[in-house]
Formats: C-alpha cells, sequence, structure tokens
C-alpha cells in the first residue's frame, strides 16, 4: 500500500510542473500588456512603464521569470491581484470554502441519484426504467449548463412561474453571517444566531446543486450501471445467490462492493469537471466561490489573479485524485493486501 | 421417498436464434447420503441442469419438470424467497472455477460466517469458531490465520477448500459438485475428490458429483447418470456401467480411459457435441456413433432399460442392429 501511494506521488511531479509551464505560459500568451492594463485609461509614462515592468520581473529573460515564478509557489506566493492588492493566495481562500460547499452538494446529490438510479437499471436491465434513466442520463450529460441553469432560473425562479428559490447569492440579504468556517450551512447552523439563516442558505443553495449535479450524476448513472452490470454476472455473484442470501445482500453488498471499485474513480474523477462546471454555475447564480472570482478576473486582466487560480484549481484536482486513488487501494483488497 | 427427485427436467433458453433446448428430459433420483455422478462432455448441460435446480439460472432460462421435488418440497412452485431458505442451507453447490467463485472484496472467514448466520444465526465468536472448525475440517493448515486472508491471498485449491467449507457449513444434506476438480492441478484433484466423499461419510449428506472423467465416477460414485447434449442417454449403477454400458456413448467414454486403452495410443471420439443450430434430426449422438442407421438419423430414440437407444448395447452387442453379430464394438469389453 505505502509502495502504492509513493508511486502514485511520483506521478504528481511532473504533472505540476507541467501545470505551472501552462500557467506561466498562459498569462504571457494573452493579448495586451499588462502594465498598460493596470494603469488603465490614464496612461503611464515611458519612465513609470520601464520600473514598474522590473517591478513585476517582466523585463528578465523567460527562463529567469519561470525561476522565480516556481520559487514563489513553492513558498506559498501566488503574487498579488492587480486591482485589489491583495495576495492571491488570500483572496482564493476566501472564496474557496463557498466552491467547496457547493461543489460538495452537488457530488452529494449526484451521486445519492445517480448510484441507486445506475444499480436499479442494472438488475432491471432492458426494463423501461432501464431505457428512460439511459435516455435522461445521456441528454443530463450533454446539457449545456448554461442554458440549463438559466431555464432552470425561469422555471422555478422567475415570480411569474413558480418563483420558488432565489437567484442569485448564498444568503438573502436580510441576514449577516459571519464567516466562521466558509461554509454557509455550518455557518449558520451553528454559529449564527440569526433565525432562518440555514433555511435561506439551503434555499439558495437549491439550484446552483441541481445545475452543477447534473452532469456528474448522468455520469455516475451510467458508469454504475455498466459496472453493475459487469459485476452482476461474475461467478462470486452467483455464489453469494447460492448461499440463500437475500436479494439486497447479493446486488447491495456482494455486487456493488465490487462495482464501487470502479464507481469510485469515476466519482473522484467528477471533480475536475465539477470545478470546470463551477465556473459557469457560479456566474449565472452570482455565488461568490472561486469560479465567478477567475472569471473576474479574466474580463479585469488580472493576470496574477488568474495564473494563481489556475494552479490552486489544478492542484486541487490532483490532490483529489491521489486522495481517488488512495480510496481505491482501501477499498480493492487485490492492492491493500498484497501477497 | 428419494432425497432429491426429478422427472423429465427441461431447459430452454431464449437465444438470439430462438429457443435452445439445452437440457431435454432428464431423469434421476437421489436417495440419502448416496452419491451420484453425472458424467458428459463439455455442453451436454450437466452445469444447467444443476443450476435449473438450485433456480441459479439467469431469467432467458425456462425450466420445466413433471417433478421436481427435494425431501418432499415441490421445488416447482415454491417462492424465492422460500427457495433461499433451503439452497446454502440444506442444498448447496460447489463451483467449477474457485479462482471466481470467491468475493474478492471479503475476507474468506467473512464469506463463511456469512451463510451460517443466514441460516442458522448465532454470535460472532460462535460463528468464528465454527468457521476455524470448519477450515480445519477441509485441511487448511493453520485455519485461525486464514480467517482474515482474502481469496486472492491463496492459491486454487485451497479457494476450493474455501468453497466447500463454506457450502458444508450449513450441515447440507445433499451437495452438488460441479466439477469441482477441473481447474486444478492433478495432484491436487485427487486430494479434493477424497476430501469430498469424506466429508459425505462423516456427514450423511447425499452428492451429486459432475465430472468428465469416468476416472473419478469409478473411484467415487455409486449410481452414473450419462448426459449427452442435453440429454440422458444412460442411467445405471457404477459397477453395471462400467462392465456393460448400454449405450454406445458411455462405450465409447469408458473406452477414452487411459487403462482401456488397448493400442498405444489413447482412443477417442470423432466429432463434437452438437450446439444450438447443428442438432441431427434424429438420435443425437448418430453423427459421432459407430452403430448408426438411417433410423438414427432419421428418427429420435426412446429409453429402454434407462438406455436412450435403437439399439442399446448388450455384453457389447448392439440388440436389433441390421448389421447383427458382425457388428461387435471396437475395443472388446469388460
Ligand atoms: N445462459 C445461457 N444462455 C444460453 N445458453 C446457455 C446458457 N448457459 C449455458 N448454455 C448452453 O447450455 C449448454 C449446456 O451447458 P452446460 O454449462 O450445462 O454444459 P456442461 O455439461 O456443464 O459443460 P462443462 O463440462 O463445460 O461444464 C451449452 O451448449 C451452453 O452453451
Ligand atoms: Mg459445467
Amino acid at each position: 500500500m505505502i509502495r502504492f501511494i509513493i508511486s502514485k506521488l511520483g506521478l504528481l511531479i511532473p504533472t505540476f510542473i507541467g501545470v505551472t509551464l501552462i500557467a506561466f505560459a498562459f498569462i504571457r500568451v494573452l493579448p495586451g500588456d499588462p502594465i498598460e492594463l493596470l494603469a488603465g485609461e490614464r496612461g503611464v509614462s515611458p519612465e513609470r512603464h520601464a520600473e514598474l515592468m522590473a517591478l513585476f520581473g517582466f523585463d528578465k529573460p523567460m527562463w529567469e521569470q519561470y525561476i522565480i515564478f516556481l520559487g514563489n509557489i513553492l513558498q506559498g506566493d501566488l503574487g498579488q491581484s492587480f486591482i485589489t492588492k491583495q495576495p492571491v493566495l488570500d483572496e482564493f481562500l476566501t472564496r474557496f470554502p463557498a466552491t467547496v460547499e457547493l461543489a460538495l452538494c452537488a457530488i452529494i446529490f449526484a451521486t445519492l441519484i445517480g448510484l441507486p438510479a445506475g444499480i436499479i437499471a442494472a438488475v432491471k436491465r432492458g426494463s423501461a426504467f432501464d431505457h428512460s434513466l439511459m435516455g435522461v442520463s445521456l441528454a443530463g450529460y450533454s446539457m449545456p449548463i448554461f442554458w440549463w441553469g438559466l431555464l432552470l432560473i425561469i422555471l422555478f425562479s422567475s415570480p411569474d412561474m413558480l418563483g420558488w428559490t432565489p437567484v442569485s447569492g448564498r444568503m438573502s440579504a436580510m441576514f449577516w453571517v459571519e464567516p466562521t468556517t466558509g461554509f454557509m450551512l455550518i455557518d449558520t447552523l451553528f454559529f449564527s444566531e440569526e433565525e432562518g439563516a440555514f433555511g435561506s442558505a439551503i434555499h439558495h443553495l437549491i439550484l446552483p446543486t441541481i445545475v452543477l449535479g447534473t452532469i456528474p450524476m448522468a455520469v455516475i448513472a451510467r458508469q454504475t450501471r455498466s459496472a453493475m452490470l459487469e459485476v452482476l454476472g461474475e461467478d462470486y455473484v452467483r455464489t453469494a445467490r447460492a448461499k440463500g442470501l437475500p436479494v439486497g445482500r447479493v446486488i447491495g453488498l456482494h455486487a456493488l462492493r465490487n462495482a464501487l471499485i470502479t464507481v469510485v474513480t469515476v466519482i473522484g474523477l467528477q471533480v475536475g469537471v465539477l470545478l470546470a462546471g463551477a465556473i459557469l454555475t457560479e456566474s449565472i447564480f452570482s455565488w461568490p466561490g472561486i469560479g465567478k472570482w477567475m472569471v473576474d478576473a479574466i474580463f479585469r486582466r488580472d493576470y496574477f489573479a488568474v495564473q494563481g487560480g489556475l494552479i490552486m484549481v489544478a492542484g486541487i484536482v490532483m490532490i483529489v485524485n491521489l486522495v481517488v486513488d488512495f480510496l481505491y487501494g482501501l477499498i480493492n483488497p487485490r492492492i491493500l493486501h498484497t501477497r | 421417498m428419494s432425497l432429491l427427485d426429478i422427472k423429465n427436467l427441461s431447459v430452454e433458453f431464449q437465444t438470439a436464434h430462438g429457443m435452445f433446448r439445452a437440457v431435454d428430459g432428464v431423469n434421476f433420483n437421489v436417495d440419502k447420503g448416496q452419491i451420484l455422478s453425472i458424467v458428459g462432455e463439455s455442453g451436454s448441460g450437466k452445469s444447467v441442469s444443476m443450476l435449473a435446480l438450485m433456480g441459479l439460472l439467469p431469467w432467458t432460462a425456462k425450466v420445466t419438470a413433471d417433478v421436481m421435488t427435494f425431501d418432499g418440497i415441490d421445488l416447482l412452485s415454491i417462492s424465492k424467497k422460500e427457495r433461499r431458505k433451503i439452497i446454502g442451507k440444506d442444498i448447496s453447490m460447489i463451483f467449477q472455477e474457485p479462482m471466481t467463485s470467491l468475493n474478492p472484496c471479503f475476507t474468506v472467514g467473512y464469506q463463511i460466517m456469512e451463510v451460517m448466520k443466514e441460516h442458522l444465526g448465532g454470535t460472532k465468536k460462535e460463528l468464528e469458531k465454527r468457521a476455524v472448525e470448519l477450515l480445519g475440517m477441509v485441511g487448511i493448515p493453520a485455519p485461525e490465520s486464514r480467517l482474515k486472508a482474502y481469496p486472492h491471498q491463496m492459491s486454487g485449491g485451497m479457494n476450493q477448500r474455501v468453497m466447500i467449507a463454506m457450502m458444508i457449513a450449513c450441515k447440507p444434506r445433499l451437495l452438488i459438485a460441479d466439477e469441482p476438480t477441473t481447474a486444478l492441478d492433478v495432484t491436487i484433484q485427487a486430494q479434493i475428490l477424497e476430501l469430498l466423499v469424506e466429508l459425505q461419510k462423516k456427514q450423511d449428506m447425499a452428492l451429486v458429483l459432475i465430472t468428465h472423467d469416468m476416472g473419478v465416477v469409478a473411484e467415487t460414485a455409486e449410481r452414473v447418470v450419462v448426459q449427452y447434449a442435453g440429454q440422458q442417454v444412460e442411467k445405471q449403477e457404477v459397477k453395471g456401467l462400467f462392465n456393460h454400458p448400454g449405450h454406445p456413448y458411455t462405450h465409447a467414454l469408458l473406452n477414452a480411459l487411459p487403462e482401456r486403452a488397448t493400442d498405444k495410443h489413447l482412443p477417442s471420439i470423432p466429432g463434437v457435441v452438437p450446439g444450438q443450430l447443428d442438432r441431427p434430426k434424429g438420435c443425437l449422438f448418430s453423427p459421432r456413433c459407430e452403430f448408426a442407421t438411417d433410423l438414427c438419423h432419421a428418427t429420435p430414440p426412446t429409453t429402454t432399460n434407462g438406455v436412450l437407444c435403437h439399439y442399446p448395447l448388450q455384453d457389447g452387442v448392439p440388440t436389433g442392429h441390421p448389421g447383427g453379430q458382425q457388428s461387435k464394438v471396437a475395443g472388446g469389453n469388460g
């Protein structure tokens, strides 16, 4: 097991270097001179321009810029935002919990529906349920997030239609909740005296969760179905039935336990999808997370924010994938207990 | 009354090419504490008929029978729930492939204790004690330490022993062993067979032993059913079968035994078992039978004295055959 983890860690380092290279190049191929952008309409004198270029290190040779950049990252310094003058890392971290909260809700939603649906479809393969689930999940999988979000908003939030759910933010403006953990559900439930704030937080989460969770739900349902179909044909499932065990135990324990080995990996791989989806979802719902922050940063050409955000997101995806690999090892005895 | 009574059991599968009859009119009964052997080449429907009895066939299978009773219980009419109370407890089955028949995600101990918990109940302590006992009984060294092992950490032979331990855990009255040694080394094969027969004696259970090895039949069984292409071609006491086989197919199987070979090379039966698409019109064995006549090719035979043949052999001579005395079987007999 330890060797398994070390080998996975070994793969992480080159990947991370690749990511930093991309992030480093990304900022330098974007059109527009960063200093001019920073100066805005007022313009800047040639002397001041040179001075600022030197200050940010844009005058040095590329390879030297990269070395400095890499060194800074390793020290946890992702630079400063041009606009707010705050350290990028701080800006990222204050918004990160909002995204995590949304992403967690989305993946929980996707799993709670996708997993059982996939299991039932596999057990009743060829049935009407199976066919409709496969159709719906194909639709869900190919649903453009932006369009889907607007559709749901029109249907559920528009006062002319149902008017059930709010359209923007994490919380009604009536409440003020001091961020303790940054997770609104936890803060409102345990650290706030405000009556009704928790309900409002949930209320605000519903639509973004559905919108962000739709694609992972479709993927999880399909993958669970195919993993279960494969496992249900295995000899050990027949053995479990030959033991006279109840159907629930045969399917829910003997078959599912083996199918989960693949499904956990699939769920883990959805983290990248979730973070990409969060960018759009947060923009639609004005959700104050890193997705919206990065979109704003791109429009403002806040280079260091974009660059830092990219590296952080990539790093998080890599760490999550590592955790998934670890989980995979944990639930698969053939890796955990080698001879 | 027999423990297991099967009359005219047939199994049909829905396939892309229409219905396929994998088992066709099989009859036998097993008494308490008796060993019955089912022999036949690959594809002759041995596994399918036993899976039908256990209720383990996929939904594409249609099982019909005039009688299928275990200890007086009609297995055809009971609900799935009632059947689950019987299988794994009173009737258990050991499968062909030990390496894939145990669940890779659970420990050996868990899988053994699970079946006892389901049918007999008991505390974790009691179950563990009994599981260790069982593992010892099937000849696994250091049984305590094996409880926590996973199937992939053990050899095929050890896994088959675990499988046996699991399936005799509830002291079944009937154990079906479906080619329990086919996937194992020759040296291990004999040990596993010995173990099965020993357990059968000790626990006084009936044993249905499926095999395609006539040698195994000779060493273990009391009665034999010979199956060919889903049909039961012969049913006899083991001694009679070896000395006076009634069906040309049985005779050919016996001739294929190494110790019976008269020449330097082993005689084999030419051809293969017919599949779904190449079924002969008359007797299913006729394309491979040395005595086949026009009658055999055109009309399916009926069973007389337990032998499904137009010209059942008597002392190696096909009775009523137009070739008469000249058509005595090659290689002699007895
Ligand atoms: N699920 C199924 N659907 C269709 N046909 C099947 C199915 N299972 C088995 N068969 C067919 O039934 C026939 C009998 O198969 P069975 O497994 O009983 O043979 P067997 O006598 O046990 O052979 P072996 O010695 O190889 O185990 C074969 O021709 C097989 O292809
Ligand atoms: Mg078989």
